[in-house]
């Protein structure tokens, strides 16, 4: 259940701007937040209760440790768009376009040619 | 019946508009090829002269999610928003509302469901990028009626590229059995190989530049023996942990039909991925 709330977290923060600026300026703070208010809404009204994170992937999300994200099974196209939103300006700004990218695959070096961790939940 | 005046299958680059819009000194060495290559891509659609334009896209995350996510989704609405807060942010695509066409939809979704297809369906659907990005570069006045079908291709288990193929022969039966004068062309987007938040993304090309080369040949001859014989799965992740975009190359070589030969076939190595360009004329061929 909690691979699933992991990708829950990185789709509901990714497509609200208000959201993810808050998760890059203070993620422990935003973290626990969405896990306790946002993250059980299933609309206005309804909330589903029963999910919650492993102290690892709430650590993972804290830290913005897409390698870990990664090898948990994370949904790629999720962690991807989301830390480039993060990222992306910054890195541009200082080393070029695309610099956050191969950044991000450079660190995920260690899994080239093995067979990655299943996205499937 | 309806005439399908044009099968288009391409990929979807979303920087493509930002890429050829910036200014001269910030483009990419490509740009001026990559905008060349896709105005004559645009050109066999506009010689079609259609009137509708059944599209097909891949979902990433933004029409579907986990709690609730379809295999095969076709929208039936009046209208349709588009694009994506995270895809003006990321991409810098514009804002459209693109007009439905009702009757197509509900004629489409009756006749896949007859052929076996039990698609879901949607009377709020937005559209993004995968429908969007061909918009773009075939159609970029956005002035026809569309019937959007999303398809999954990123959240495990997927059907198999037989199922795509077999989606792609019934929408071109469901086409053709439509009782109308109305010239229908399908246009569709999906992937070669391709790598997202793993360790090949973002190379000098696509992750498996051999496989893109085989994929373009078999797609250009209506190869669907080779296809199936070749892939699967497995082989798609060995190219590439998003290279399931791919099915949707084949669904749109299934409307057309097997051993049809594309009209014109064309691609482009860019960075971190290769694009594909091709059309086929069934009215002018053997389908």
């Amino acid at each position: 259940m909690s691979k699933y709330y992991v990708n829950k977290f990185l789709f509901t923060v990714d497509r609200n701007p208000e959201y993810l600026q808050r998760y890059k300026e203070d993620p422990r703070s935003f973290v626990a937040t969405w896990e306790q208010s946002i993250g059980p809404c299933l609309n206005e009204v309804e909330r589903f209760t029963v999910n919650g994170f492993t102290p690892e992937e709430r650590e993972a999300l804290i830290n913005h440790d897409y390698v870990a994200l990664f090898e948990m099974g994370a949904h790629f196209f999720l962690s991807l768009t989301i830390f480039i939103a993060i990222y992306d300006e910054d890195y541009m700004r200082r080393n070029g376009p695309l610099s956050f990218q191969r950044e991000f695959a450079a660190r995920l070096q260690h899994w080239n040619g093995k067979d990655y961790p299943t996205v499937a939940l | 019946m309806a005439t399908l005046a044009a099968v288009l299958a391409t990929t979807h680059h979303p920087f493509y508009l930002k890429a050829t819009t910036a200014p001269v000194e910030e483009q990419i060495p490509q740009a001026a090829e990559w905008k060349r290559k896709v105005e004559a891509y645009r050109e066999t659609l506009t010689r079609a002269e259609p009137d509708i334009l059944v599209m097909v896209g891949a979902d990433h995350f933004h029409q579907f999610f986990l709690d609730n996510y379809p295999t095969f989704l076709i929208g039936k609405a009046a209208r349709y928003d588009a694009t994506f807060y995270n895809e003006e942010r990321e991409f810098g695509l514009p804002k459209y509302v693109l007009e439905g066409h009702e009757d197509l939809s509900r004629f489409m979704h009756q006749g896949l469901m007859d052929r076996g297809f039990d698609f879901s369906f949607s009377h709020e659907l937005k559209i993004d990028h995968s429908i969007i990005c061909p918009i773009i570069t075939t159609r970029p006045q956005a002035d026809l009626p569309i019937v959007p079908i999303y398809t999954n291709i990123f959240a495990p288990p997927l059907p198999s590229p037989r199922r795509f193929w077999e989606l792609g022969r019934a929408i071109r039966e469901v086409i053709d059995a439509y009782p109308s004068d109305k010239r229908i062309a399908a246009v569709g987007s999906g992937h070669l190989s391709l790598e997202l938040g793993g360790p090949r993304q973002f190379g000098e090309h696509g992750p498996d530049p051999e496989f893109d080369v085989k994929a373009i040949e078999w797609l250009a001859n209506g190869d669907i023996d080779a296809i199936l014989e070749n892939v699967t799965h497995e082989s798609m992740s060995r190219s590439g942990n998003a290279t399931h975009g791919f099915m949707d190359l084949i669904l749109m070589m299934g409307i057309a039909g097997p051993q049809h030969k594309a009209a014109h076939v064309d691609s482009l190595d860019l960075f971190h991925t290769r694009e594909a360009y091709l059309t086929w004329y069934p009215e002018e061929g053997r389908a």
